[in-house]
């Protein structure tokens, strides 16, 4: 009997890969363990074993194959004698059929995941950047390489130090190509210490350097967090001003996909509250890569807050010799009139989806991106807030004590009279992160979620 | 250890040997006016005195060249002073006075020059160590020739950073110098009842970090092993470990009644291994000091401590709008201060 072999799912965050090289090929006689393919995921180029034994008897999808669904049907094992020509292919889980390896597009085609949603328009009262410049379309985490890259090469002081940084070229490939040009004074691979390497870091800042740290996820920087709390934030303020701590502790924050409860946590709201820190915390990929260089060139501590599955996805990014963002200023991405919602990070996608569909129905909503939380730009939402007299806030942290809460109290102090609603905090549950998956999807923030709280304060 | 005996080292001269009595002394004074102004209100929260150390810093110091970096825990008075920073803003910043080292925002176990490359004053047990080899890490990559002590206690010797930056110090040949002060009691915890060793030097071995048992109630023994311990460093051989086995006369802090040891214990130690009276001692019996010389160095110390809490009680208080500077190097809103 015919086996599919499907297109293997190799990251807990992986959607799709490229089908790098077949290493058998068909009528080629496979046992389990040996080699099949290599397969490229966003994070690094796997070799994938078979499972079954059997004879290729066809291969689905060419070499050189992008954009590959994870479950597609990429070849078929038969047993002797049997006749792969005759086998009919079923489509892939609840992705498009997988195109026959002689359909297979000739040149790589640049595709975005599916789940990410069409690229918003962004509508920035004030542009970050000269109309008419130049724009390409870069994913997160090529954007967040580039920063580094540029920082680096402006100011040798800089560098970077974590785990996997260098020779694996970054546990999500950030780092990707860094070691390469900076080589390993600059790029510097560390042991599983978090607490040490970032008091190494710490001290190297006190010492005239500019460090970034990387924690391989901000969940590990708890093991950390005494020596960015009480010796990066605090010592500014100790030392009457003699002597900070001017580096980036960056890496991924929030949810990745069924990593657990341990692997799952924003930290958002943590590090917003405490004074001596910077906190920004990007949706986009320009706004990651203008934040980062920002971030960099600060005489501050900044906590980088990044996305595991915001990595992927790609954004416009202007073509510019230097291009910066500066923090505390938010980003309006579509200007509206009904209410207000206010996001940062992964939230975004939900406030933009919400937005898309509550125009539908004709609420014309206002989505603005925080993008740094420390500072954060008060201004912006307060005016916004007095335009709509409505305000929804979107993200992923817990409820208590949320980013949210404070921006609710805050509304209220400096735009009372202009409310016709309360405020409504959309956010993960209270709850520590589930594994299964349905669990999983129940315990984040939704869409509908945040359309049904729109509807709520806009009593529509 | 032994009955005092004065060491007689044929590499110090007779100055060298009065400046440590000096530098010790004016330690042990500081430190008791400090104790006395605690008593009087002036000093507020935890004051942790280095009164019995004093050998530690000087002999230490002694080995240092300009341009070494130093960085301690919260019992960092003598640290300061033996480096060289000014009294009076010590004294006013346990005072938390303007004209303190942090303008009174640091306290006692938060100060820091620059000038002086002394990197605080820490509160956290631990923390400064890997801060330590940070700055270590800063000289190597800057390609200076630059040494940093990293000075922490035996009750810090069991945390955990401690054993990751061994980790990290040897596999990047960082120069870092690691001083562990065994001063023999964590807070109220005797080193036999916390630590898997009575040799906590040979805890760098497996990093491959090579370290010794100093006599730190020896203030040329200590120097000694610090001018080997930098001249490794400087060779660009990595960090060395140098336990220095030592004795605090008063408690952890002012307000401990010091009940986990006996008042003979303590009184024994004074009166047979006092490091400032050795030296008294070398010096009038090595015929290099009069008693009217020393009296002469009293009297001076005495002066300048006199003076540094004269200063600390007239300094005034910070004014109020320094709550609000030193949180950032550049021009932030704060949270509470953002008016839309």
């Amino acid at each position: 009997m015919a086996t599919e072999i499907l297109m293997p799912a190799l990251s807990p965050t992986m959607e799709e890969g490229t089908l790098a090289k077949w290493l058998v090929k068909e009528g080629d006689t496979v046992s389990s363990g040996d080699i099949l393919a290599e397969i490229e995921t966003d994070k690094a180029t796997m070799e994938f074993e078979a499972v079954d034994e059997g004879i290729v008897g066809k291969l689905l999808i060419a070499e050189g194959t992008e954009g590959v669904k994870v479950n597609t049907p990429i070849a078929v094992l038969v047993e002797e004698g049997e006749d792969a020509s005759s086998i009919e292919t079923s489509s892939g889980g609840d992705t498009a059929p997988a195109p026959a390896a002689e359909e297979a597009p000739a040149a790589p085609v640049e595709a975005a995941p599916a789940s990410a949603p069409a690229t918003p328009k962004a509508k920035a009262v004030e542009p970050d950047w000269p109309e008419g410049t130049e724009m390409k379309t870069q994913t997160v985490r090529e954007a967040l390489r580039d920063a580094m890259a540029e920082e680096m090469r402006n100011d040798p002081n800089v560098f970077v130090m974590g785990e996997e940084v260098a020779e694996y070229q970054g546990a999500y490939k950030v780092t990707q190509g860094l070691l390469d040009e900076f080589g390993s004074k600059r790029v510097i691979d560390t042991p599983i210490t978090e607490h040490g390497f970032a008091g190494i870091g710490v001290g190297a800042a006190f010492g005239g350097l500019k460090p970034i740290v990387e924690f391989m996820t901000f969940n590990f920087a708890m093991q950390a967090i005494d020596q960015i709390i009480n010796s990066a934030a605090k010592t500014l303020y100790m030392s009457g001003g003699q002597m900070g701590a001017p580096m980036v502790f960056r890496g991924p924050n929030g949810a990745a996909a069924r990593v657990g409860a341990q692997h799952s946590q924003d930290y958002a709201a943590w590090y917003a509250m405490v004074p001596g820190l910077k906190v920004a915390m990007p949706y986009s990929a320009a706004d990651a890569k203008g934040l980062l260089k920002s971030a960099i060139r600060d005489p501050n501590p900044v906590i980088f807050l990044e996305n595991e599955i915001l990595y992927g996805r790609s954004f416009e990014v202007p073509v510019m010799d230097d291009f910066t963002v500066p923090f505390g200023k938010a980003k309006i991405w579509r200007e509206g009139t009904d209410v207000t919602i206010v996001s940062f990070g992964i939230g975004m996608t939900y406030a933009l989806e919400a937005a898309d569909k509550l125009a539908e129905d004709g609420i014309s909503a206002e989505v603005i991106d925080l993008r740094t939380l420390r500072p954060i730009d008060y201004g912006t939402v307060i005016e916004s807030v007095k335009k709509t007299n409505r305000c929804v806030t979107v993200e992923e942290g817990w409820p208590v004590g949320s980013i949210g809460n404070h921006l609710s109290a805050y509304i209220m102090q400096n735009a009372f009279d202009w409310l016709d609603a309360p405020v409504i905090n959309c956010t993960g549950k209270d709850v520590p992160m589930p594994y299964a998956a349905n669990l999983e999807k129940h315990a984040l923030i939704t869409t509908a979620e945040v359309i049904d709280a729109v509807r709520q304060v806009t009593y529509r | 250890m032994a009955a005092r005996k004065p060491s007689a080292k044929p590499n110090v001269s007779p100055e060298e040997l009065k400046q440590y009595y000096h530098d010790m002394l004016l330690i042990r004074r500081f430190e008791e006016k400090a104790g006395q102004l605690y008593g009087m209100g002036l000093i507020g929260g935890f004051c942790h005195l280095y009164i019995g150390q004093e050998a530690v810093v000087v002999g230490l110091e002694a080995a240092a060249s300009e341009g070494d970096k130093r960085i301690t825990s919260y019992r960092d008075h003598g640290h300061m002073l033996a480096c060289g920073m000014d009294p009076n803003g010590v004294m006013a910043e346990l005072t938390g006075r303007e004209g303190g080292y942090s303008k009174g925002k640091g306290g006692s176990m938060h100060m820091f020059s620059r000038e002086k490359h002394f990197y605080g004053g820490h509160g956290i047990v631990g923390a400064q160590v890997p801060l330590g080899a940070g700055l270590a890490f800063a000289d190597a990559y800057l390609g200076n020739d630059r040494v940093t002590f990293a000075y922490f206690g035996d009750g810090a010797a069991n945390q955990g950073q401690v054993y990751e930056t061994f980790n990290m110090a040897s596999i990047w040949k960082l120069p870092v110098i690691f001083v562990i002060e065994n001063n023999q009691y964590a807070m109220g915890t005797a080193q036999k009842r916390s630590t898997s060793t009575e040799e906590i030097y040979t805890r760098g071995a497996p990093y491959g970090i090579p370290g010794e048992l100093v006599d730190g109630m020896d203030v040329l023994a200590v120097k000694e092993a610090g001018e080997k311990a930098v001249a490794h460093c400087r060779a660009g051989k990595g960090p060395y470990i140098l336990e220095v086995k030592t004795y605090r006369y008063r408690g952890h802090s002012m307000s401990d009644p010091a009940k986990y040891r006996t008042r003979e214990e303590v009184q024994k130690m004074r009166d047979e291994r006092d490091p400032i009276q050795s030296v008294r001692d070398l010096l009038l019996q090595g015929k290099h000091a009069t008693e009217d010389d020393l009296k002469a160095i009293d009297k001076n110390i005495k002066d300048i401590v006199n003076a540094s809490a004269e200063f600390s009680k007239e300094s005034p208080e910070p004014a109020l709008e320094e709550l609000w500077t030193d949180i950032y190097a550049d021009e932030v809103p704060q949270g509470d201060a953002v008016e839309a």
